[in-house]
């Protein structure tokens, strides 16, 4: 077990140890939501969208995280003002916005020639995650499991009926923009990790995986939590000692949880599914 | 006189200029079962949504229990037509229920043991226990919307504003649910239901608003029931398709 020995040794392996770890959580918990809301594409959207906004940021020589926030917060505001004014359908509307914004923000990178690494922030480099991008993710981190804990409620009936909680006066507009400030600080927390790109992958294959493993709410966010933790760890592993892109080792590790979970989970799982139903056949010949 | 549950002066409603609604006025008192009838694209289920400011009016002035909707919301209960719901939502059907508590919890408070057991005996009184564990999925659609009335009892409303709420639900379902909303209105609560066919019009509802677009006829369920009424109210729709040439 060289990793372990590694993770003991190197202080640039623990970090990233961390990082990963926080980010595979946050990702599910916000992952559950986007995807029950059906707002894949949209958490696609806003990972690409924070583009823009880290280039500045560098430009401005702020820290990231609040250029990023702010174009992710942007975009997502513009495309629900596209997709609301006009008959222009959201999945169109949010085509159209995030790739501008991306577009935009390559052309700023490439305008810097700074020494901000394109490559990095769209693939991410988890063993270059500096202790000041660490203590960023936990900060992130905190605030978006504390802001879920608070407002679980909210989250839960607008996800599930948002006609009731607009009917007895949620804020319902509000909330959804909310949850996409959330969304775009989680896309920012897992920038080191998986990079822009795959950032989408973490928030919704381990929210998939546990969708299929049980029928209730907090489960699945603990589940997806779970899932999103042992494939950061696994992804880590494999990235180290094959000398893979962490971004790409940890959403294959993701996707192979996914892939057993599609099989064999025990009531929504394929295989099981199948036996029932020739169980079923059979019992009636 | 007691306060109207209801008070709707001229209310307006377009859809990005198309007229959805217009010079709506009426009043409901407290006590009513109310079916909103009218043929298809009368602008049923607008005047529900529209009557609770769910959506934007373009003109009018709405009064629910003598106060503007946003000072009692709390006490308004909403039951969503069956395919706006995402039946395979991971919750389960006294989870659902427990979700009619939430309006009268403060922010960040949890319901606890007394809202659980508030919403079993919710779930109880519409035959529902049996299947508290189940995911809202399992059930039949008869069984769904049984569930949403007790999500609906479960918040103590005033008003109960239920969307289509017979559609796609079996004979004995329908049965429970009318019984239990002409009880709601033994206790002078106010309901408020969007309905598709006429024919049993005449037994569930006290009052009835006939709508085609504009209101046609509010009142007494045989006032409103008359042939000529009824034709008038439907006859739009004819020449309407004649129009399209259908």
């Amino acid at each position: 077990m060289a990793f372990i020995e590694a993770i003991m040794q190197y202080g640039f392996l623990q970090k990233a140890l961390l990082t990963s770890i926080m980010v595979g959580i946050i990702c599910g918990v916000i992952g559950c939501f986007i995807i029950l809301r059906g707002m894949a594409l949209m958490g696609d959207a806003i990972s690409h969208a924070v583009l823009p906004g880290v280039a500045i940021s560098y430009m401005l020589g702020i820290n990231f995280f609040f250029g990023a926030v702010f174009s992710g917060v942007v975009t997502a505001i513009a495309i629900g003002f596209v997709s609301q004014n006009s008959r222009i359908k959201h999945d169109t509307s949010i085509g159209i916005m995030f790739t501008a914004a991306f577009a935009a923000g390559i052309i700023i990178i490439t305008l810097l020639k700074s020494s901000t690494d394109l490559y990095h922030i769209l693939f991410g480099n988890v063993l270059a995650v500096r202790s000041s991008d660490m203590w960023i993710t936990l900060a992130i981190g905190i605030v978006v499991l504390a802001a879920v804990y608070l407002f679980y409620k909210e989250l839960l009936i607008t996800s599930f009926d948002e006609t009731m909680g607009a009917a007895y006066g949620l804020p319902v507009r509000l909330i959804h923009y909310f949850l996409m400030t959330l969304l775009t600080m989680v896309t920012v927390a897992s920038l080191q990790t998986v990079g822009i790109v795959l950032v989408v992958a973490m928030l919704i294959t381990p929210a998939a995986a546990a969708y299929l493993l049980t029928d209730r709410l907090w489960i699945m966010i603990f589940l997806a939590s779970g899932i999103g933790v042992i494939s950061s760890i696994a992804g880590l592993y494999f990235s180290f000692t094959y000398n893979l892109a962490s971004g790409a080792t940890i959403v294959i590790s993701a996707t192979a949880i996914f892939v057993l979970v599609f099989l064999f989970s025990p009531k929504h799982g394929l295989i099981w599914r199948m036996l029932r139903v020739k169980k079923k056949r059979a019992s009636l010949i | 006189m007691e306060k109207a549950a209801i008070s709707i002066n001229d209310l307006h409603v377009s859809y990005y200029g198309n007229e959805a609604l217009k010079g709506v006025s009426l009043s409901v008192q407290p006590g009513n079962l109310v079916g909103i009838i009218g043929p298809n694209g009368a602008g049923k289920s607008t005047l529900l949504k529209a009557m609770l400011n769910l959506l934007p009016k373009d003109k009018g002035d709405i009064k629910v229990l003598g106060k503007t909707v946003k000072e009692v919301r709390k006490k308004i209960a909403y039951v969503p037509q069956r395919n706006d719901i995402d039946w395979d939502f991971p919750i389960t059907v006294l989870d659902a229920v427990l979700l009619g508590t939430y309006p009268n919890l403060q922010l960040f408070r949890r319901p606890k043991k007394k809202e659980k057991e508030w919403a079993l005996e919710c779930l109880q009184r519409v035959g529902m226990e049996a299947f508290k564990k189940r995911q809202i999925g399992e059930l039949s659609g008869g069984q769904q919307q049984r569930v949403f009335l007790a999500r609906a009892l479960a918040q103590k409303a005033e008003l109960f504003c239920l969307d289509e709420p017979f559609v796609g639900v079996d004979a004995s379902s329908e049965e429970t649910i009318v019984t239990i909303l002409k009880e709601l209105c033994m206790q002078g609560k106010t309901v408020i239901v969007v309905h598709h066919d006429l024919s049993k019009a005449n037994d569930y509802f006290s009052q009835l608003i006939l709508l085609n677009k504009e209101l046609i006829s509010f009142g007494g369920v045989n006032e409103v029931i008359q042939s000529d009424i009824i034709e008038r109210a439907y006859k739009g729709q004819f020449a309407f398709m004649k129009e399209m040439g259908v």
